[in-house]
């Protein structure tokens, strides 16, 4: 059996306690549906002197609002509610899709939001079991000194793999964060830090309370699109999250976020500016997709070549955008050039 | 602080109260497994990457695997233990013995969880819905087509107690 360490178990009643306990014991994680935490701390990918449980919480869960008041989400709702929720139907669909497309049923009933935003970036010199990485030689991102994947770098480039955090950059959502020193509530975007180590702000004691996804002016459409090679498991390797606010027809705003190409959600919104203003073509969404994938540098430490990652993520940009203006995602022309490749 | 041997934890295993001392860092599937002899539950990969650990929890399939017993006081857990009725066993075990739907027989149990969970939710599913629902489990063995077909002769029969 692969077990866990030796570690307290504990089960705060209020989130005040837990962020109490938190900044009492030293080396202490949160645990909600432990679907990340449990598998990774397994493999010793890191140390934890205690679980603090937000399972026993009252009320963590609750999912409120509309489309046009904004909703939100506490970070303990489950993926399955979300990915099922009347509320993330309409314009917030494309949260609701990245939810959706986590991982296996088991996983999205037991995993959470506020899991799945803080996803522990992953490599594929990390996320492996203890002896394995004894024996290839331990790297920065624990218990070792040097990147495996860029030998000369400083930095880890571990990779940011939620599917909710490109999509919750995308819908432009505030997360709410309790700790010892208050209550504070920031940009989803600024939640997280390009380290594949240190890839979170959220200080060790703070919990993530809830999810805001504002309301939008006017109509708004959203998707969200993700490459992997098992759709029936695999985390992403690449995910694309678009939103566009319409005036009677004509874009009014569109922001983008990609996941997995980095070690944070990477925006992209100023890549898609040229829609503003227009009723996109065809045309000028190939054009846009075209541009907008500069920011996607993914390295080779993930699954499938990430030559393959790189060129597909215009092809998946051109399938969001095309998704979120009403046109088949499939039939653009970016898609025509990788025929016959994977879907 | 020094870190507790063992806690005592109160679960409802297949409708049983059962109070037992457990180590705090022990999974559901080590507690079923080695605190109350429950072998019936399977350990794969012990990672939350094959569902052969799955069991209900109030009657939603779960990772045992994954899934920390201090959290789960007070909800209902199924193992495949809980499935037969006394010696009258559940539709879908006799369908999957009827249709050879299992060969080495690991995935079995939460392949029978899995898909109790499903027809209880919605008695005459479709082929896609038993696909999603079945898709998290692995079978090295099957191929899946049997266990598809067994999960649908069991749904054409019914619930045994209506
Ligand atoms: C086989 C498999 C496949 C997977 N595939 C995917 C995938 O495709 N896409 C994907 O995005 N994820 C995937 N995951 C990862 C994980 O299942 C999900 O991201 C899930 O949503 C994590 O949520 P959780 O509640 O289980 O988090 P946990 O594992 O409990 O926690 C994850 C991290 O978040 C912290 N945390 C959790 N809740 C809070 C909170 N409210 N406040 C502060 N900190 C908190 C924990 O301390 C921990 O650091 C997969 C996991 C497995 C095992
Ligand atoms: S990117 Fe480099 S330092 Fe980071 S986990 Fe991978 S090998 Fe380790
Ligand atoms: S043993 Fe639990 S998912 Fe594999
Ligand atoms: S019957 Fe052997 S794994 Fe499914």
């Amino acid at each position: 059996m692969l077990r866990l360490p030796r570690l307290d178990y504990l089960r705060p009643r209020s989130i005040a306690e837990a962020t109490e306990l938190a900044a009492k014991n030293p080396g202490a994680m949160f645990i909600a549906g432990g679907t990340d935490l449990v598998p990774n701390l397994k493999r010793r990918q890191f140390d934890a002197t205690a679980l603090i449980s937000l399972n026993v919480l009252p009320d963590t869960r609750r999912i409120e609002g509309d489309a046009s008041r904004g909703v939100t989400i506490g970070a303990g709702a489950t993926l399955d509610e979300l990915a099922q929720h009347e509320a993330l139907a309409g314009p917030f669909r494309a949260l609701g899709q990245a939810c959706g497309s986590v991982s296996t049923p088991q996983v999205r009933t037991m995993g959470t939001l506020g899991g799945n935003l803080l996803v522990d970036p992953r490599c594929n010199y990390y996320n492996q079991t203890y002896s394995w990485r004894k024996a290839v030689g331990f790297c920065l991102k624990k218990d070792g000194d040097i990147c495996l994947v860029a030998r000369s770098s400083p930095r880890c480039w571990a990779v940011s793999s939620s599917d909710s955090a490109p999509a919750a950059l995308a819908l432009n959502a505030e997360v709410t964060l309790q700790g010892m020193e208050g209550t504070r509530r920031l940009a989803a975007a600024a939640l997280y830090r390009d380290d594949g180590i240190a890839y979170t702000t959220k200080r060790a004691d703070e919990v993530i309370t809830a999810v805001h996804l504002p309301a939008s002016r006017g109509r708004m459409t959203s998707a969200y699109w993700k490459l992997r090679r098992r759709p029936a498991f695999d985390f992403p390797i690449l995910g694309v999250a678009v939103a566009i606010t319409w005036d009677e027809g004509a874009v009014r705003a569109a922001r983008g976020a990609l996941g997995a190409v980095g070690s944070h959600p990477v925006d992209i919104t100023s890549f898609l500016a040229p829609l503003q203003g227009t009723r996109p073509t065809e045309d000028l969404i190939t054009e846009v997709a075209q541009a907008a994938d500069k920011p996607s540098r993914p390295l080779d430490n993930t699954d499938l070549s990430h030559y393959w990652r790189k060129r597909m993520t215009k092809v998946y940009i051109e399938r969001a955008l095309r998704d979120a203006c009403g046109f088949e995602p499939l039939a653009g022309r970016l898609t025509a050039q990788v025929r016959g490749g994977a879907r | 602080m020094p870190i507790a041997d063992r806690v005592a934890v109160r679960l409802r295993v297949n409708g049983e109260e059962m109070a037992v001392m457990v180590a705090p860092y022990k999974t559901l599937l080590e507690v079923l497994r080695e605190d109350l002899g429950l072998t019936g539950t399977k350990h794969g990969c012990e990672l939350g990457e094959c569902s052969t650990c799955g069991v209900l929890v109030d009657g939603r399939p779960y990772l045992s695997c994954l899934a920390m017993p201090l959290d789960l006081e007070g909800r209902e857990i199924t193992t495949v233990e809980g499935m037969a009725h006394g010696s009258d066993p559940d539709p879908l075990q006799v369908a999957f013995a009827e249709l050879g739907a299992a060969q080495c027989g690991y995935c079995t149990p939460a392949m029978l969880l899995t898909a109790r969970a499903l027809l209880d939710r919605d008695p005459h599913p479709t082929r896609d819905a038993i696909k999603e629902a079945l898709s998290g489990v692995l079978c090295r063995c099957t191929g899946y087509l049997k266990i598809f077909e067994a999960v649908e002769l069991a749904a054409s029969r019914g619930r045994r107690h209506g």
